[in-house]
């Protein structure tokens, strides 16, 4: 067996991987149901959208069930006490992703505009609502959530949904819905062609500006809160639970990996990067370049956000020692090790046969095929 | 102490919710083979009939599979949203196969659902079938999964307590692999999903036929599903057997509550073949016994008792004090680890704090456990009788009777002689829903047979649930029912009208 603590990093490192698994992935399908509205300007150009994703957005979606099962296999206190404390944020989340299969495979049934158009804000919303309230909940994590654990374990959750709404995590739900929204456009830009992409290129160089400047606000207003920081904690490389630590907070301990490993620098730079290829290829027409610099801005975004948190995954404001951490809210020593080599047989499969599945569908989807297509596509 | 109505509430959402997800999922489990089967005639002779075939069935199949992954997400957003503590408690163990569902199973379905569709002009024929039976193949890789993680709610193996993270951890993946549990309960699930495929396309073609409406198609759906149902309707029976003789061995508070078994009868026992359980008098006001039916079935001896439900209670009473005094040790260990004599006690009683915990229904703390309390306790560790005895018998009878439609159908088929029976296909038509009522019942049977328990002999149900409002519980319940009301209303409407409409859908600009 893999030692534990290093297998508890990897953890953290696996999880980490699942979301931005996520944000790429589904995050093209949920950026281009948020322009659904915006960018389709009729029936058929809503159709050629919805038709570029129309093959993978069931796949894509997978990558969200299995970080979801991944941190109830690896990190069971995080399940348990995230769903269950944000509760609301959750069913909201999940009452949006309702429309999202239905939406995608009834649309285009029936001929009525207002059945069409029902759905078509229905897509919208299954995508608006998960993008905005993911980046909201990362917010919160910055903040503390207000949880307790008692001696068996059990957590109690002392919010509010509304509290969860307050200006500094909405403006990290802004940095997450610009994330996906650039994932959208870009993608749009490379499988479209004619005004729909004109249009669909514009807006992704104007996301592109939005999100460099909403990420710049969001890192200036970490490092005016309190961090969180360990003080003691027991033996990490046994099995222990969450109360088994002293927790602290201290201005700017977000950024206490930061100072101790300069070079992870280079995350949050790596995001700025990536805003700009997508500002210099897009034009250019290289646009599988802004999907890739779209891409990066996912890894790198969502990697900055969790050095600056490392270790702590749940920080808890109303009882920091039940603070759930990459080291004690981790599943057994034999249950992390096992599944390590579950995922690491199983990931490269599935990135191949998705892989294999986006050439056997590549090329641009046209109006004139949704034309002549029209039984046939969604 | 945790809020009952919170618990009965949460009991009833997920109930319903997986319920609502498992109209959906069997027809996939079942109509995903008919479809590889008939692209394979299709592949094989070229007959360009059984291509139309493969994309008139699949059209529904999308219609339904959609609503199947909606109603998916919900189950595993659940046990975090409102069994928070189960998720703490055997995440450990429970997890892992639900993501490994994800990663191996859900991945496959979803991915090959995508090309299926729109991968007939892309790919050679070859290579859409194996797509075709790569979906299937997905979709039934996560049955296998799903029924390993409730395989291991019903009969915990390979697994251990670990008092410093206070939860359950798994110490034998095989052990929870290779359940017999999970093997019998994937075979019997899947079985009724391939009985439900069937008597789908059995039951809209036998609709064609009786109008005389796209005869030809609907003959040649017609035999494919007869031959498939009667297979899956053997195999779900000849299982069902199996899973009883199981449930015997490991649950016998399930089977006494599920046969109406009051008293433990001398070797060997009797079936119940119908009765009138009396809850209140712990008796049936009247049956018809079958002697050593239920010996014969549930021992396959003739000299094994078949404990009933007052022996049951009476032997759980034990097990309960015995529990209490594990859950006292282990508070003493938590606040003094070096605490020796705690620790011998914990390791003595330790297999049966499940049982204590049973108590903490009634009272806050296990000291306070009088003999009043262990007997309401252990009448707690039964379920009720009357639900439990009449929907497995529906289950049954059901069963049964599909089987003897599908070699009704065979026949039928064989002869071709449907014109002539117009009275048997609209059988065919009318039994459609007999398919998701013994579904339903199945899982009924299952699940509310293993209460108390969420995880058999290890948690009570009611301590697993989320420490929530019954306000939220409401709301959110409401919720839940009301929106999927909704998009099975959307469903069935569209189901209807491309049923009706039958394969001239494939053809541009009908729809």
């Amino acid at each position: 067996m893999l030692d534990y603590v290093i297998l508890k990093l990897i953890w953290w490192v696996l999880v980490g991987v699942l979301l931005i698994g996520f944000a790429i992935m589904d995050g093209h399908d949920m950026g281009v149901g948020m322009l659904l509205p915006v960018l389709g300007k009729d029936d058929t150009d809503r159709r050629v959208m919805i038709n570029t994703i129309a093959p993978h957005w069931d796949g894509n979606q997978v990558w969200f069930i299995t970080a979801g099962g991944a941190v109830f296999a690896a990190w069971p206190f995080v399940y348990a006490t995230a769903f269950s404390g944000f509760y609301w944020a959750m069913l909201l989340v999940l009452f949006a992703l309702f429309f999202r299969p239905v939406g995608f495979e009834y649309r285009s049934k029936l001929s009525a505009p207002k059945w069409r158009a029902s759905w078509d804000w229905g897509l919208f919303a299954g995508s608006a609502v998960p993008a905005l309230v993911f980046g909201v909940a990362f917010g919160n994590l910055f903040l503390g959530v207000p949880f307790r654990l008692d001696e068996t374990m059990r957590s109690f959750y002392s919010g509010s949904f509304w509290a969860l709404l307050n200006p500094f995590a909405v403006l990290f739900g802004l940095v997450s819905v610009s994330m996906i929204l650039l994932q959208g456009a870009t993608f749009l830009s490379h499988r479209t062609d004619g005004d729909l992409q004109a249009r669909a290129k514009k807006a992704a160089s104007l996301i592109a500006i939005a999100l460099i400047v909403l990420f710049s606000l969001g890192g200036i207003w970490v490092s005016f809160i309190d961090g969180y920081v360990i003080e003691s904690i027991g033996d990490i490389g046994s099995a222990i639970n969450p109360l088994m630590k002293e927790v602290g907070r201290s201005p700017g301990g977000w950024f206490t990996n930061y100072g101790k490993y300069p070079i992870l620098w280079l995350m949050p730079v790596l995001a700025y990067v990536g805003g700009f290829v997508v500002l210099l290829t897009i034009r250019a027409g290289k646009t599988i370049l802004a999907f890739i610099g779209s891409s990066l801005v996912c890894v790198s975004v969502i990697s900055t956000a969790g050095i600056a948190l490392f270790p702590f995954v749940l920080p808890s404001s109303e009882m920091p020692k039940a603070s759930l951490t990459a080291w004690d809210a981790t599943s057994s020593h034999f249950t992390l090790n096992v599944m390590f080599y579950v995922a690491l047989i199983f990931t490269p499969i599935v990135v191949a046969y998705t892989g294999w599945a986006y050439r056997i569908m590549a090329g641009k989807v046209t109006r004139d095929f949704i034309v002549k297509n029209d039984e046939a596509v969604y | 102490m945790i809020d009952s109505t919170v618990v009965d509430l949460s009991r009833l959402q997920f109930a319903a919710t997986a319920m609502y997800h498992f109209i959906f999922v069997p027809l996939t489990l079942g109509l995903s083979w008919i479809l590889v089967i008939m692209e394979s005639v299709y592949v094989l002779t070229g007959k360009q009939i059984y291509k139309e075939m493969t994309q008139f069935w699949g059209k529904l199949f999308g219609i339904n599979f959609a609503l199947g992954v909606t109603t998916g997400i919900t189950m595993e957003f659940q046990f975090g949203t409102n069994w928070a503590y189960y998720s703490h408690y055997v995440g450990d163990i429970f997890g892992a196969p639900l993501a490994i569902e994800g990663l191996m199973a859900f991945f496959l379905e979803s991915t090959m659902f995508g090309l299926f569709f729109f991968g007939w002009k892309r790919l050679p024929k070859f290579g859409h079938l194996a797509v075709s039976a790569l979906m299937a193949l997905g979709a039934n890789l996560s049955a296998v999964l799903i029924l390993i993680a409730n395989g291991w709610m019903q009969n915990p193996v390979g697994s251990a307590f670990n008092p410093v993270t206070m939860r359950m951890e798994l110490v034998d993946f095989a052990a929870l692999v290779f359940n017999p549990v999970a093997q019998s309960k994937f075979v019997h699930a899947v079985s009724a999903g391939y009985v439900t495929g069937s008597l789908f396309v059995l039951a809209i073609s036998a609709w064609y036929l009786l109008n005389g409406k796209h005869v030809e198609f609907a003959r040649r759906s017609f035999r494919i599903a007869s031959i498939f149902g009667v297979a899956g309707a053997l195999s779900a029976i000849i299982i069902g057997d199996e899973a009883g003789y199981e449930v015997a061995q490991l649950q016998p508070s399930k089977l006494a509550a599920t046969e109406a078994i009051w008293e433990t009868e001398a070797a060997p026992a009797g079936f119940n073949v119908i009765a009138w359980p009396n809850e209140e008098k712990q008796a049936n006001d009247w049956e018809i016994h079958l002697p050593y039916g239920g010996g014969l079935m549930w021992t396959r001896t003739l000299t094994e008792k078949v404990p009933g439900i007052r022996e049951i209670r009476e032997t759980n009473k034990e097990r309960i004090a015995s529990g209490v005094q594990a859950i006292i040790a282990l508070e003493e260990m938590n606040k003094n680890p070096n605490d020796t004599v705690a620790r011998e006690t914990f390791q003595q009683h330790e297999a049966d704090m499940g049982y204590g915990l049973l108590v903490k229904r009634h009272v806050e703390d296990v000291r306070q456990a009088t003999p009043e309390v262990i007997a309401k306790a252990a009448v707690d560790s039964v379920p009720k009788v009357a639900p439990l005895f009449w929907s497995f018998r529906v289950m049954v009878g059901l069963g049964f009777l599909m089987f003897a439609l599908f070699v009704v159908a065979i026949w039928l088929s064989i002869s071709n002689k449907h014109r002539q029976y117009p009275l048997l296909l609209k059988a065919f038509l009318y039994s459609l829903p007999a398919p998701w009522i013994a579904c339903m019942c199945g899982w009924f049977v299952a699940e509310y047979g293993r209460q108390p328990w969420t995880v058999f002999g290890m948690l009570p149900t009611h301590l697993s649930a989320s420490s929530l409002s019954s306000a939220s519980l409401w709301g959110s319940l409401a919720g839940f029912v009301g929106f999927y009301t909704l998009l099975l209303i959307v469903e069935m409407f569209l189901m209807f009208k491309y049923a009706r409409l039958g394969p001239t859908v494939l053809q541009p600009n009908n729809a």
